[in-house]
């Protein structure tokens, strides 16, 4: 009943927009999920949005709603079910998600939804303690090549970016990857104390996590995953090391199956604008995230690709079972 | 700088105004939301993030540091009066604060609380402004064996405190175990015990476990009683304050808990439980009124109380100094550091000096406003208590769904919290303890993610455990302490035979 509603307020927002172009946007109304608990990645940058869309005048109002659990799996299910056709329905998603719908087995994949946008990206970094023997990225490739059961890497949860960047360093430097002795910490912080500690060989996170303690000299950072260097980060690239280890964790926006051409244009344009808003650029640096804005047809071609590579990756190291 | 003249400017900076408003404000919405089981700081300061985008740092920094204290005191105020802990680290006030309240001393056990909770929060805050550079040494140093050894610590001190019989208090510890095998390996990604239902993915939540042992299971049992016999609440019996010898009988378990909780707080993998449930074992080890205890021992009260607001200010140690947040709402408050583009960490102190010390002074404040907010609401609290007990009691399941549906809004949890509803009801008519299985929940998934992270560390060589003193020191302190019960009743029996 809701959601015919729903649909039928979907349709008309639509013709409106159809009929009378950009100052129809004005009235979007827009429910936008984020299917992980308060506090995280994926709920901030759903809240940021919610921010920069009323702020940049794009849509009327947009509400928040958090679905947590298992890696995005549950919100994922909920989204494709409950929201199909309605073209006022918006998803974040990210990285992580590829890889925990391939471990949870999900019925429900990211086949199935009308990808819209990706938004941001954060460069990967591989860090040694400041005492560590390990100067260089291709001393730790030797380090890998010559026993890689005896570096240990420590990163966050299973299956996540971090781990899947360490099974392609193994893969990059020539190692099988299938033997990486990759330990998951629940969230970056707890990672960063077994790194500072000593406990581990190298720490796997994103750059901004670790960037205090590099910039303090408490960590050496070994390598970027970007593929050039970032301005004003005096940190060499893997490629420019000569390891072919190039990897972002993206963060996207997606619209529920179903939905018309229409109605997929109307929230591809919608955020476009915002993503060219000045308020939204006030909000990634302030984050501090990278406008890796990929739009249309060119994100779909992405998306595709990333679940081809991480699930690839994720059944080499045995998480996944084909 | 020095640590004096910094604080000094803190206060300066924390007296301004507005920022004793926004603390004022902070400390008011933490009381609020630690009342309602579910909804705890963490949801909060994600909630009031957008809200306070505008304002300047230093002023909503304070205000989350206020809603994370006054978090803490809420919870323990439904914990007491209705059995209902708002979050796990309130659970062992539960313990004997709700049975205090039900023998009509209510009163003295929210005035022991809230005290403890600002003698605790305002040592542990002495403690961060203090030791935090140091404290964080050694908190880094805490390899993944040494949080095993603790918890194996933890597990014999407070698996041997509870129920009259062993094997009732580790049925029930074992029952915590196992569902704390529920969800997704944190280790291999795989899923156990999950029959394929997504939302069981992640595990089963502490607060929904807690709040259907302990509040919907009660209400049960007490509506299964009604017939027999009612039994008589009395809202308040004796004097509504604290008497001379509840002071007397306080104070060193206030000190104590502050010692368990503040340590253990800075750790990266700490958090609140472990040194509230140690804190509890300890009292009741070593009260001079074992009778009391099950039964509403005020030093049950005071000690885990204290531990729980010690730990909160524990946690800030590697938020500040590292930028590690170790509990959901620090994490949240790392959030709020980064809209401002700054960085927690070892920079911080350094850079916006004015913005730590500020938070540390305001720490300060938001203790006293917390005493002062709740020691007058003492009395208006207890007049709960006077609400019939059909009433209340279904008062309290209203809460406790509204509670879990906010947390999770979804049909497999509320099933869920019905299901553990009926499990605390059974435990209680067949008399099992019902807090080792909370226990087993918290520490069974800790303990087997860190020893197997030590093994694997060490590629597989147990002798990890040994080589790390302070592990071997917490085992020791482990073995000891399960043998010793033991070895003592020998020797009594020993002594006996001679006479």
């Amino acid at each position: 009943m809701i959601s015919s509603r729903m649909r039928l307020f979907g349709a008309v927002v639509a013709l409106l927009v159809g009929a009378s172009g950009p100052a129809a946007a004005q009235q979007l109304e827009l429910k936008l999920m984020a299917p992980a608990a308060p506090g995280g990645g994926w709920d901030q940058t759903a809240r940021s949005m919610q921010q920069a869309l009323v702020a940049a005048g794009v849509a009327r109002s947009v509400q928040v709603t958090n679905v947590p659990g298992a890696g995005g799996s549950v919100g994922i299910a909920q989204f494709v079910n409950g929201a199909k056709g309605d073209g006022n329905q918006m998803m974040v998603n990210g990285f992580v998600m590829v890889g925990a719908l391939a471990m949870n087995k999900s019925p429900v994949t990211l086949d199935q939804v009308t990808p819209i946008a990706r938004l941001t990206e954060e460069i990967q970094v591989i860090v040694v303690p400041a005492n560590s023997p390990l100067k260089t990225a291709q001393d730790l490739a030797a380090a890998v090549k010559a026993d890689i059961a005896k570096v240990t890497f420590a990163g966050g949860s299973a299956g996540g970016v971090d781990h899947v960047m360490a099974a392609l360093f193994a893969g990059a430097v020539g190692a099988d990857a299938k033997k990486i002795n990759y330990i998951p910490f629940s969230g970056g912080g707890e990672s960063l104390a077994a790194i500072l500690g000593g406990k581990v060989t190298a720490g796997i996170s994103g750059l901004s996590e670790y960037e205090g303690q590099i910039k303090a000299g408490k960590l050496r950072a070994l390598g970027l995953t970007s593929a050039q260097r970032l301005p004003g980060v005096d940190i060499p690239t893997f490629k420019e090391q000569g390891i072919d280890l190039v990897l972002a964790n993206w963060r996207s926006v997606v619209a529920p199956p179903g939905i018309t051409p229409e109605q997929r244009k109307v929230l591809s344009d919608a955020v476009e604008k915002m993503v060219k808003s000045d308020a939204w650029k006030e909000i990634l640096k302030q984050k501090g995230w990278d406008d890796a804005y990929l739009g249309g047809d060119a994100f779909a071609d992405f998306l595709k690709k990333e679940i081809a590579r991480v699930t690839e990756v994720l059944k080499s190291v045995g998480l996944v079972k084909s | 700088m020095d640590t004096f003249a910094a604080l000094a400017h803190g206060m300066a900076v924390a007296m301004q105004p507005m920022n004793l408003l926004y603390a004022l404000i902070g400390v008011f919405l933490g009381t609020a939301v630690g009342v309602l089981p579910g909804i705890g700081p963490a949801l909060t300061v994600a909630l009031l993030l957008p809200v306070t985008y505008k304002l300047d740092p230093g002023g909503s920094l304070i205000m989350f540091a206020g809603i994370y204290y006054g978090g803490m005191y809420g919870g323990s105020t439904t914990a007491i009066l209705i059995n209902t802990p708002g979050e796990s680290a309130s659970m062992a006030t539960a313990l004997e604060g709700n049975k205090m309240a039900k023998a009509g001393r209510g009163g003295p056990a929210l005035a022991t609380s809230a005290i403890g909770s600002f003698v605790a929060g305002t040592i542990a805050t002495i403690g961060l402004a203090f030791l935090a550079p140091w404290l964080v040494d050694f908190a880094v140093r805490f390899g993944p064996e040494d949080y095993f050894a603790l918890m194996c610590v933890a597990f014999v001190t407070v698996s041997a405190t509870f129920g009259d019989s062993p094997v009732r208090g580790l049925t029930s510890l074992f029952i915590g175990l196992t569902l704390g095998l529920v969800g997704i390996d944190k280790l291999t990604g795989q899923a156990r015990l999950a029959f394929g239902i997504p939302e069981l993915l992640d595990g089963v939540e502490v607060t929904t476990l807690a709040v259907g042992l302990f509040a919907v299971g009660e209400a049960l049992y007490v509506a299964s009683r009604r017939h027999h016999a009612e039994e008589k609440l009395e809202p308040v019996r004796g004097s509504l304050w604290m008497t001379r010898e509840d002071w007397r009988r306080s104070w060193k378990p206030w000190l104590r808990g502050t010692l368990f909780g503040f340590p253990i707080g800075a750790l990266p993998a700490g958090g609140a439980e472990i040194p509230t449930f140690l804190s509890y074992s300890t009292e009741r080890r070593l009260t001079k009124h074992p009778e009391e205890f099950g039964k509403g021992a005020i030093e049950g009260v005071a000690g885990p109380e204290a531990a729980n607001n010690a730990s909160a200010a524990g946690t800030l140690v590697p938020l500040l100094t590292l930028g590690l947040p170790t509990s959901a709402t620090a994490a949240m408050m790392l959030a709020g550091f980064q809209q401002y583009g700054l960085n927690p960490g070892p920079l911080l102190f350094a850079e916006r000096p004015d913005l730590v010390w500020g938070l540390i002074a305001s720490l300060f404040i938001a203790n006293g406003m917390l005493l002062v907010l709740n020691l007058p609401l003492v009395g208006l609290w207890v007049r709960l208590l006077a609400i019939p007990q059909p009433w209340l009691y279904a008062g309290i399941l209203v809460f406790a769904t509204m509670g879990t549906i906010a947390a999770k809004p979804s049909v497999v949890e509320l099933s869920m919290l019905a299901a553990f509803g009926v499990m605390g009801f059974l435990m209680r008519r067949f008399d099992f303890p019902i807090a080792p299985v909370v226990i087993g929940l918290i520490l069974g998934p800790i303990a087997e993610s860190q020893l197997r992270r030590a093994l694997a560390i060490s590629l597989g060589d147990p002798m990890v455990l040994l080589q790390s003193p302070m592990s071997a020191t917490l085992l020791g302190i482990a073995l000891i302490a399960l043998l010793a019960p033991f070895v003592l009743r020998g020797l009594g029996r020993f002594k006996a035979n001679e006479d």
